[in-house]
Formats: C-alpha cells, sequence, structure tokens
C-alpha cells in the first residue's frame, strides 16, 4: 500500500486542500448548523432523494432534516434517511438476475427471484418507524466518537414485503437452529473490513413481522434505502434493517461477527446506560427501540404570536406498545397539557400529535413527553453510554412568542 | 492487501450508465499541519474525510490515537506504526483541544 497508488492519491488530495471561500460548499448546496459544536453540515441531493443532510459522502449518511416529520406520520421516499456502514456499494444491481438465497441449516437451500418473491409468498404490510441506533448522538453529553447525527436519523414508513416466516419455512429450518443471519450486495472497501452482517434469534426471525420489504410507501424501496430488498424488523434499531438483502443464512450457533459481537452492543443493565464518561462491566447487541417523542411544527429559536394558540405539533414513537400520551410543557417541565394524537396507523408507526397553545410574550422553553401503552415514559435527564446509541430524553425546544 | 480507492471508486461510477451514481465527494479544507496531506491521503483511502472533520472537538489526544489505533486493529488499515503516531498527533493537534480552550492559549 506504499506504491503508486497511494502517491498519487495524496497528490489528488493536496489538491483539495487548497483554502476556499466555504471550505465545505458548493454552488446551490445550503449550509445549516446542526444544534452541538461543529454541527456545520451541507444540504446535498443524491439521485432519488430531495436535499438531505450530509454527514459524510463515503459511506454515503444522510439525515432528514426535522422540518420533513411536520409534513406527516410517513416519511416521504425521497426524504428517508440514509445510513450505510460500507463503502463498496452495489450501484449496479439487475433486478432481471436478482436472486434471493435461503441456507445453511435448513432442509432445502432456495433461491428466489424477484417475480417469485412477490408471487409465491403471502404479502404483508406493516407502518414501521427504522431509526439509526446512533440517532441524536451529537447530543450526547461528553461528548462520544461516531456519526454526529442531530435527530434526523429516522423515518417511518409503509413496509410491503414477504414475512420471513415465510421464507424460512419454505426452506425449512432444522431442528437445532439457533439464529438467522442477513447479509446485504453491498461490501467492505477494503480486505481487513468485516462484512456487515446481522442476526436475530430464530424465534424473533419467524415471529411473522419481520420481513422481506420491496416497497416502501407504495413504490421499490430507493436505491439508498436497500434495493430492491431490505430486512424490517419492526420495532428494533436501523441496524438490523439490513440493505441490498440477498443471503439469509440460517446457524446453529450464535453468530459472532464483528457487527453483532463487538459493534452495535449496549450496556446489560436496565437502563442501557453507565455514568457519563463510564464504561459498562458487560454489554449486550441493541435491540428495540426506546420511546421518544418530538417538536416538529417550530425550529429552536421560531418567532410565534403571542397571546394567539399556537399550532404546536410533532411526532412520537417507541419500540412496538404504542403510543398511549404525549403531554406538552410550556414552562420547562412544570406544568403539563395533553395533546391530541394523530390517526393511529399501529403500534410500531409514528404517532402524530397536535396541541393548540397560547403564549404569552417571551422565550418559552417546550417540552415534549411521550408514554407507551406499556408505562415507558422519556426520561428527563438523558441516558448516558459509550457508544452514544439510544438517546431518548425529553427534548426541549426553545420558541420565542412575540 | 487489496484497497479500493476513490479514484477507482468513481471511474467504475461513471462507466455504469445505468446503475445508480453516487454525487462526487466534495474537496475539504484542512486545517494546515506538516501532516495533513498525510491524513487526508491514507484516511481517505477507506473514507471520506468528513468522517474526521464531523467528530466532537476537544476530545484530547487519546481520543485520536484510539481512533487510528481502531482502524488499524478493527478495520485493518494498511498503516504504517510511524505514520499512524503521525496521523493521531497531527488530528489531537489539529481537533483535540476545545475551541476554548484553543482560544485561551
Amino acid at each position: 500500500m506504499k506504491g503508486v497508488d497511494r502517491r498519487s492519491l495524496i497528490t489528488a488530495m493536496a489538491g483539495a486542500l487548497l483554502p476556499a471561500a466555504a471550505p465545505w460548499a458548493r454552488a446551490g448546496e445550503e449550509q445549516i448548523s446542526l444544534p452541538f459544536d461543529n454541527g456545520e453540515r451541507t444540504l446535498v441531493q443524491y439521485p432519488q432523494k430531495r436535499p438531505l443532510i450530509r454527514l459524510t459522502a463515503r459511506p454515503p449518511q444522510l439525515e432528514t432534516p426535522m422540518a420533513v416529520f411536520s409534513e406527516g406520520a410517513i416519511t416521504p421516499n425521497d426524504a428517508f434517511f440514509v445510513r450505510y456502514h460500507l463503502a463498496d456499494l452495489p450501484l449496479d444491481i439487475d433486478a432481471r438476475q436478482f436472486k434471493l438465497r435461503v441456507g445453511g441449516h435448513v432442509d432445502r437451500v432456495i433461491s428466489l427471484s424477484l417475480p417469485e418473491l412477490k408471487r409465491d409468498f403471502p404479502v404483508q404490510e406493516i407502518v414501521a418507524v427504522n431509526q439509526c441506533s446512533g440517532n441524536g448522538r451529537g447530543f450526547f453529553e461528553p461528548r462520544v466518537g461516531g456519526g454526529q447525527l442531530g435527530n434526523g436519523a429516522m423515518g417511518n414508513a409503509r413496509w410491503r414485503g414477504v414475512p420471513l416466516r415465510a421464507l424460512l419455512d419454505r426452506a425449512g429450518v432444522r431442528t437445532g437452529a439457533r439464529q438467522v443471519t442477513f447479509n446485504g450486495l453491498d461490501n467492505p472497501q477494503a480486505d481487513g473490513i468485516p462484512d456487515f452482517i446481522k442476526a436475530l434469534d430464530v424465534d424473533h426471525a419467524r415471529d411473522g413481522e419481520v420481513m422481506v420489504a420491496w416497497a416502501m410507501n407504495g413504490a421499490d424501496l430507493p436505491f439508498l434505502n436497500g434495493y430492491p430488498l431490505r430486512l424490517v424488523v419492526p420495532g428494533h434499531y436501523g441496524t438490523y434493517w439490513v440493505k441490498h438483502l440477498n443471503e439469509i443464512t440460517v446457524v446453529d450457533a450464535a453468530y459472532d461477527g464483528y457487527w453483532m459481537k463487538t459493534a452495535y452492543r449496549i450496556p446489560d443493565n436496565d437502563c442501557a446506560c453507565v455514568t457519563p464518561g463510564g464504561k459498562p462491566d458487560k454489554t449486550r447487541p441493541i435491540t428495540r427501540l426506546n420511546i421518544r417523542s418530538f417538536l416538529t411544527s417550530h425550529a429552536p429559536g421560531a418567532q410565534v404570536a403571542a397571546g394567539r394558540p399556537v399550532a404546536l405539533s410533532g411526532i412520537a414513537f417507541d419500540g412496538g406498545a404504542g403510543i398511549a400520551r404525549v403531554d406538552i410543557s410550556a414552562d420547562g417541565g412544570q406544568n403539563w397539557q395533553e395533546a391530541a394524537l394523530g390517526e393511529d396507523l399501529g403500534r410500531y408507526s409514528i404517532r402524530a400529535w397536535h396541541l393548540p397553545h397560547s403564549l404569552p410574550p417571551g422565550r418559552h422553553r417546550i417540552q415534549i413527553r411521550a408514554t407507551s401503552r406499556s408505562g415507558e415514559v422519556q426520561p428527563v435527564e438523558p441516558r448516558w453510554q459509550p457508544a452514544g446509541y439510544m438517546r431518548n430524553a425529553i427534548e426541549t425546544v426553545e420558541i420565542v412568542a412575540a | 492487501m487489496k484497497v479500493l480507492l476513490p479514484i477507482a471508486l468513481f471511474a467504475a461510477t461513471g462507466a455504469a450508465a445505468a446503475g445508480y451514481r453516487l454525487p462526487d465527494e466534495q474537496p475539504v479544507t484542512l486545517p494546515p499541519g506538516p501532516d495533513a496531506e498525510l491524513m487526508a491521503g491514507v484516511c481517505s483511502a477507506c473514507h471520506s474525510i468528513d468522517y474526521v472533520t464531523s467528530q466532537p472537538r476537544g476530545k484530547g489526544a487519546q481520543f485520536w490515537n484510539d481512533s487510528v489505533a481502531k482502524m488499524v486493529k478493527v478495520y485493518g488499515a494498511p498503516i504504517e506504526p510511524a505514520d499512524a503516531a503521525r496521523i493521531a498527533a497531527y488530528l489531537a493537534a489539529t481537533y483535540g483541544a476545545s475551541p476554548a480552550d484553543a482560544g485561551k492559549r
């Protein structure tokens, strides 16, 4: 790796080091600032997408601007966030040649074309939130390394596909099966990087809800969201929602690949947290989403008319119990008022909320607190963990009435 | 050790008229330092430099030593130990101090 390639690369990069007036900008691209230190980002438009907040270019990571979530409970496909781990993307997928293979500890290996998958199995739809484990990592205090996301690495879609159980039943899961692993067409960009493979326990994989989806919101998956197939794991963090899915393998032991054994692990205790700055004694794989809610109608610092009802609105979701209530405080958490909930699209979906609320002149700390049907409530104080996963403290947005 | 360089990646992308086309990577402007080019050249072999520049500031030298060590040990980045030390030192000097601390110097 000390040869010509690196030297020419350094030369190429050196040309890129020249100062520029707006170092991260290109003509027509808007800059925004996420509300934490070093949060300057560029809005970049990718094919099939509207301009989204770019965290990284290679591999691509794009966040959804918070204002998108005020458009409705369903996140449009062209605004849905993007997160890759590996930089060798399958940019030239031929849908006619594509095959999904189900093998491993099964009676018969099956290999399915897209038409076979869509024709030969029951079809189901489910509305579910996909959220990155590290959504909101940039707000951790003390700060932690990793993708410095605002809160835009989440989205809610109506997924259409085949229950994974139907595929596993067709292949015939053999006695002694422990887990099922999932691999996609994206590959590591260098030899030493572990391929992105995730695993679910076999009972979870066969629960009838986990599915192999080919469509979201009535259209083919956008390329950057996993075309032509992705795993949908309702109520679970996005790390399990493997994109460009083409290999499902039943295994008779706990899968110990890097992305299960080392990465995406949380403190193994009730709060999945440690003292800020501390290290966990023991860890377990991340699993279910915790409960979260947001104000989406007003950006931080927004100006509203004093003394007249302001239409506050936003979203809430959890890991599958469903949202029972959302309460709003306009005084930093002293008094709370229950918001009205929008249409129920299912227990894995975003639930919209709204509340008309009059504010006297001045600055107001709006807080949003969701409660699930199982009684889970957002904590006032953020829980901390070294990897920066699972942020779900009550969010505060300051708005100004005048 | 096979490493897919971004130049090769762009070339492959450009040839695929029917496939998905990623926007080009944007040039980055790095704070000057004796090893800025070394860092950019080595790190961008596997990922764009915004992975580096978007990290939190003021995390100290250990954060950057650990980050470079992780790339070598966990992700198999083919970085010579001497280069790894220079890269970590550049990153710590450039990003390790918090903006507030830098102002006091």
